[in-house]
């Protein structure tokens, strides 16, 4: 059968693309879209490396449909600097070394940027609990934590 | 907190300082590209279809169906891989031999595990590529399995290869078995010390397979030309070891074959190996289209290499006042489907923290009807550490003694005699005791239902075939070229020690990992080995530039070599030419390169000799609940020889992760099998690795001992942090609970059973 | 795979109904695609009701709250009353799996998905909800505890959907608390779940109590003898002992990698014994 035809947003930018009904929404970033910030790690939503916002909710891009994006508002890694100027939490990821192979990075920036949307002042417990959908196997999550810690208080103007 | 014991004296502009990293924007903003970000034109889906069975004789495969199958382009069995005469070769700290590759690459005679590749196809989509599998027929001749180390021991137990007789026993043995060699190494008489002790305790652990966890599967992308020049793009920890390993199975020249490494998402070993590649090629080749394969998270748990589970047994014996007079140990690793456990390198460093008289340690290395094991950060060192470091944990405790002090009783040092050889040069086991000793962490009163527990820890660190490459670009900026793929702060080292020898700012120094074409040969990032043997040679290659301008200024200015030197990023004129001419900047000297000669380049090949070990101690506190068993890490420090830290952040960073992997081995990691032989677990949701809320920050403290053999000073720092971890979490709810735990993980069920066993003798703490 | 996406709860279920192959329901998404990917099931239909707005609603009504199908527990969360009438149903949606997967999943898939370890089905079971199917016969109410009948196993007939969840109207003095037991402290499927709701008069004594257990037998267990052993009490020591006899009596748990059967009867009573504890101080402070 003919596939689906998706209009959406990504970024900001309207993007359009096809896909078939069991394409999931990673497949068509990454195939349809070019977008391969966003990683596969499991397909199974139990590592976040794909994790994305849709509407500003974050969510796993592994276990949405592609069809199921249409009219959405979609956020990505690539979407996270505004140009040249990166984020502070870009900013601090890079100052506190929380990344090593980086593979895991793209998903801890969106689902932190989603965490510091919704509370700019996080405990230490409330940004490990929230991020524990994202797993990282080269840090041992200590810098990464405080990445997010310290990109808060700048975000707040502290 | 992060803390540096720093040697006084030091005055680097670059090194130890903690510069921005090089290739770190790129994977901030998703543009770095990892094994499966890369896409060529016409590319096809490659796919693998894998035993069922743990243990079948294939007696046939019938592809003609998959092969008819519209939009499938090519489909490979063992047939399309060069059977290889046994030849065993170095993959990291292991021997791997080549016709077991290629039969783990694609199963030949047998299926001897469960996901073991039998056939591949390479299809115009991954629906079609599946489709396709369905119809390949495979004749299995199901056989008994055998997945547990001491039953594959056993006579009568199923015998995975009928050509396995057992190396290292006199006589040899007449029948073959499952028990590929067994090793010794022995120092003094261990009889002899253990009638001299006033405590012996003896104990057996066991601990089950646990895997590397990489966040990103094995991938790779394959393109071969009708005229049979190859490029293969893939995630790996050595692009030169793939390109050795796929044009021997293949039977193509090593010329043909360029590989070029991605960034990777993660190794730790498991990725000095191949799968997917040889494949990806032969299917390129037959299919004369690019070959794109992607292993799914349920194939890499099935089908790559976990590490051994084992059955280790420990004897020691010490004095009342705490020198330990023998130690001994018999470790069983299993190596999975075919030959190579880390027992060697486990056997190796069982004692090695320790300065002994009497020592004997053997091992044997077993297969069974699981993956082959590959390489994990220390390969076999943490099992035999982790049942060492319980076993002296339990010595201090009956002899009265601080586990420190006991440790410190007994520390290596420089001019001990390991078991397995060498004489140490210096290392910092009794300064990171000392340092463990002194920290606040080992202070701090322990709250209800917590307990802490002390481990050190040993890793050798290698060196190995490196080649760096170092150009004077036209403008005075540089070129840096390395081979071995950076896992997380390699490049950033590198540009660090080359701006520290050239006296430029890091901004003007570019580093990449270059293909296997612009480079010799370099061994793979394992080991420990990046930093350690790529810096050296990056050392080596930029005082060869430097050389090289000296001669190009001094030709200029018409003086004698020797009376021209390389100062504060300038050639100047030296001694009593002092001032007669302008310095001249790498800038100015590129400007005259032409005209003197030519490029200005510096190029180090070398064998990297004088890897030193790294010693670790941990400090950890656990939190136990007494009413379901569950364990939680509450507070946790890793303190450990550096050597040199070129960069304190990536220092820091491995000591974190691996403390992260220890805990989670420690606790919740397992492999489950069913009798049926088939594995249980294959993804993250059961197979649990530790999450951002199952930790505390991990503090640090980077003690530093240089390496005098480096020109910096570095010791590989990598591996050594999953050593200690899995004694000092056991030996922490020990302490917390009153009850030993001497089979991994320590997960909730068997934590609350042996609980309510030792309440039942009235032994339990809680 | 057809995808149909309808806007009325009618059309969804005509479409339903009228599949002769294998048509699922398409809310969170998060057991389905995992089920897809795995081959474990092949549908030839996804009817995704998230653009059914009466689904997706979180509506005060006679007193209660009607909780759409297809409300994410994220959503769930931040709906400005229910988190403090009912916290143990809120908070248990919002331990199935990640944030990711709170934004996504929701409390009609968890049910439906037929596992007897669902997070949000003991809490919903012992906050005495009733479950709202719709089908080619009509509406008809159901207590939770009566929608899973076993493993992958529901009561629904061909064509039904389960369009809501009505919680009924709090007394006073009632707290309710869901609580589960994990190796791990998130991500994990429940080794045992443990809801209770309890309902205390005014000198403290429990006149209601309910009490449900996920995770130890072929279905979550609406377990009345646990909930007796509150009821009268001041959820007292002994009352507490009793509780968590009765609450192991009723598990008929199995072994399996999460677990073995007399590790999760242990850790029910033990659960059952704490989720009460939370309940108790809620009920006190309301």
């Amino acid at each position: 059968m003919a596939k689906h035809h998706v209009t959406a947003t990504v970024n900001g930018d309207a993007v359009e693309f096809l896909c078939e009904t069991e394409d999931t929404l990673l497949d068509c970033l990454r195939d349809q879209l070019g977008l391969t910030g966003t990683k596969e790690g499991c397909s199974t939503g139990d590592c976040g490396a794909c994790s994305v916002t849709v509407d500003g909710r974050l969510v796993c891009s592994c276990l949405m449909l592609g069809i199921e994006a249409n009219g959405k508002s979609i956020g990505t890694v690539e979407g996270i600097a505004q140009g040249e100027k990166l984020h502070p939490l870009q900013e601090k990821f890079l100052e506190h070394a929380a990344l090593q192979c980086g593979v895991c990075t793209p998903g801890f920036l969106v689902a932190a940027k989603a965490l510091l949307e919704k509370n700019p002042n996080p405990t230490e417990t409330e940004a490990r609990y929230w991020l524990a959908g994202n797993l990282c196997r080269c840090t041992g999550y200590d810098k990464i934590i405080r990445a997010v810690l310290d990109a808060a208080a700048v975000m707040r103007g502290a | 907190m992060q803390e540096k014991v720093k040697e006084p004296g030091s005055e680097f502009k670059w090194v130890g300082t903690r510069a921005p990293r090089p290739d770190g924007v790129d994977k901030v903003t998703g543009r770095a590209r990892f094994g499966a970000d890369l896409s060529l034109p016409g590319q096809l889906v490659g796919k693998v279809l894998r035993s069922p069975h743990p243990h079948a004789r294939i007696r046939g495969i019938d592809t003609s169906a998959a092969e008819k199958l519209p939009g499938v382009k090519a489909v490979v069995t063992a047939r399309d891989f060069k059977d290889q005469p046994s030849e065993f070769i170095p993959a990291g700290e292991m021997m791997i031999n080549y016709r077991d590759v290629v039969r783990n690459v694609m199963a030949r005679e047998k299926a001897l595990y469960e996901g073991h590749p039998v056939a591949a196809v390479a299809a115009t989509s991954a629906a079609v590529a599946k489709r396709a599998l369905k119809l390949i027929k495979v004749d299995y001749e199901v056989l008994p399995h055998v997945i547990d180390v001491v039953e594959a021991m056993k006579p009568g137990a199923p015998l995975l290869h009928e050509d396995l007789y057992t190396v290292g026993v006199d006589p040899p043995p007449k029948s073959p078995s499952n028990v590929a060699k067994r090793i010794e190494f022995v120092l003094g008489d261990v009889a002899a010390g253990l009638r001299q002790a006033d405590v012996v305790i003896e104990r057996e652990f066991t601990t089950k397979p646990v895997h590397q966890g990489y966040i990103e599967p094995h991938a790779c992308i394959a393109s071969v030309s009708e005229d049979g020049l190859a490029e293969l793009w893939g995630t790996t920890q050595g692009h030169w070891v793939v390109r050795a390993h796929c044009a021997r199975l293949l039977g193509w020249d090593i010329s043909k074959v360029r590989v070029t490494a991605s960034e990777i998402g993660g190794g730790f070993g498991g990725k000095t190996v191949v799968y997917l590649e040889p494949i990806a090629l032969a299917l390129a080749k037959k299919a004369a289209r690019p070959v794109k394969m992607v292993m799914t998270r349920e194939e890499v748990f099935r089908a790559s290499g976990p590490t051994s589970g084992a059955h280790v047994r420990v004897k020691i014996g010490a004095r009342k006042d705490g020198r330990i007079v023998a130690a001994e140990a018999e470790l069983k690793y299993q190596a999975g489907a075919f030959p190579g456990s880390p027992v060697q390198p486990g056997a190796m460093c069982a004692f090695a923290p320790y300065d002994l008289e009497n020592v004997k340690v053997v091992g044997y290395d077993v297969v069974t009807n699981r993956p082959k094991v590959a390489a994990y950060r220390a390969p076999g060192g943490p099992i035999s550490e982790f049942a060492v470091e319980s076993v002296i944990d339990e010595i201090a405790a009956r002899i009265g003694m601080d586990p420190i002090d006991l440790r410190l009783k007994n520390a290596a040092k420089q001019g001990t005699k390991a078991a397995y050889g060498p004489k140490f040069g210096p290392i910092g086991m009794i300064e990171t005791l000392e340092a463990a000793k002194a920290h606040a962490h080992y202070r701090t009163p322990l709250g209800k239902n917590q307990g802490r527990g002390v481990a050190s820890g040993f890793w050798f660190n290698i060196g190995g075939e490196t080649a760096v490459s170092l150009s004077l670009n036209e403008d005075g900026t540089l070129a840096l070229t390395a081979g071995t793929p950076d896992i997380g702060g390699l490049r950033a080292s590198l540009c660090m020690m080359a701006a520290e020898e050239l006296g430029v700012p890091m901004d003007k120094i570019r580093v990449v990992i270059g293909d296997t074409n612009s480079l010799g040969y370099n061994f793979l990032t394992g080991g420990s080995r990046s930093t350690f043997s790529s810096g050296m040679a990056t050392v080596d290659a930029a005082r060869q530039l430097i050389k090289e301008a000296c001669k190009r200024a001094a030709k200029l200015w018409e003086l004698p070599e020797d009376a021209v030197e390389y100062k504060d990023g300038a050639v100047r004129p030296a001694g009593p030419n002092a001032g007669k001419h302008s310095p001249m900047t790498l800038r100015d000297i590129a400007g005259i390169a032409g005209k003197t000669g030519g490029p200005i380049v510096g190029y180090a090949r070398i064998n990297a000799a004088g890897a030193a070990p790294s010693l670790a101690t941990h400090i950890c506190d656990v939190e136990v609940d007494p009413e379901t068993g569950r364990v939680s890490v509450v507070r946790y420090t890793a303190i450990q020889d550096a050597g040199r830290a070129i960069h304190p952040s990536y220092v820091e960073g491995q000591y974190q992760g691996g403390v992260a992997q220890g805990i989670g081995w420690a606790l919740n990691e397992e492999y489950i099998y069913g009798d049926d032989g088939k594995l249980q677990n294959p993804g993250f949701l059961d197979y649990r690795v530790p999450v951002a809320s199952d930790l505390p920050m991990i503090d640090t403290v980077i003690v530093e001992v240089p390496n005098p053999r480096h020109p910096y000073g570095v010791r590989g720092v990598g591996e050594t942090p999953i050593v200690p971890p899995m004694a000092a979490v056991a030996n922490a709810v020990a302490n917390a609970t009153g009850v030993r735990f001497a089979d991994l993980p320590m997960s909730p069920p068997k934590v609350l059973k042996a609980l309510d066993e030792a309440r039942a003798k009235g032994t339990a703490k809680l | 795979m057809r995808y149909e996406a309808p806007s009325t709860l009618d059309q969804a279920v005509a479409l339903l109904a009228k599949e002769s192959g294998e048509a699922r329901v398409l809310a969170g998404g998060t057991d389905l695609l995992v089920q897809m990917r795995t081959d474990l099931i092949e549908p030839v239909l996804l009817v995704d009701i998230k653009g059914i707005a009466e689904l997706r609603q979180v509506k005060e009504e006679g007193g209660g709250f009607r909780i759409g199908a297809a409300v994410t527990g994220a959503e769930l969360k931040e709906h400005p009353r229910l988190k403090s009438v009912w916290p143990g149903v809120v908070e248990a949606a919002n331990l199935i799996g990640s944030t990711q997967i709170q934004g996504r999943a929701t409390m009609g898939g968890n049910l439906c998905n037929g596992s007897p370890a669902a997070d949000s089905v003991p809490a919903l079971i012992a906050a005495g909800a009733k479950a709202s199917i719709v089908g080619p016969k009509g509406r008809r109410d159901v207590p939770v505890e009566e929608v899973m009948v076993g493993p992958r196993k529901l009561s629904l007939a061909k064509g039904e959907i389960v369009a809501s969840f009505l919680l009924p109207p709090k007394p006073p003095r009632t707290g309710d608390a869901y609580l589960r037991f994990i190796p791990r402290t998130e991500m994990d499927i429940a080794v045992v779940g443990a809801g209770v709701c309890l309902t205390l008069d005014a000198a403290g004594k429990v006149t209601a109590a309910r009490v449900s257990l996920g995770a130890v037998a072929p279905r979550p267990l609406l377990v009345a003898p646990a909930a007796a052993a509150l009821v009268g009490s001041g959820v007292d020591a002994a009352a507490l002992q009793k509780l968590d006899a009765a609450a192991r009596a009723a598990c008929q748990p199995i072994d399996d990698k999460r677990g073995t059967k007399e590790y999760r009867i242990k850790v029910a009573g033990v659960l059952a014994r704490r989720a009460a504890q939370i309940a108790l101080e809620r009920a006190r402070k309301g």
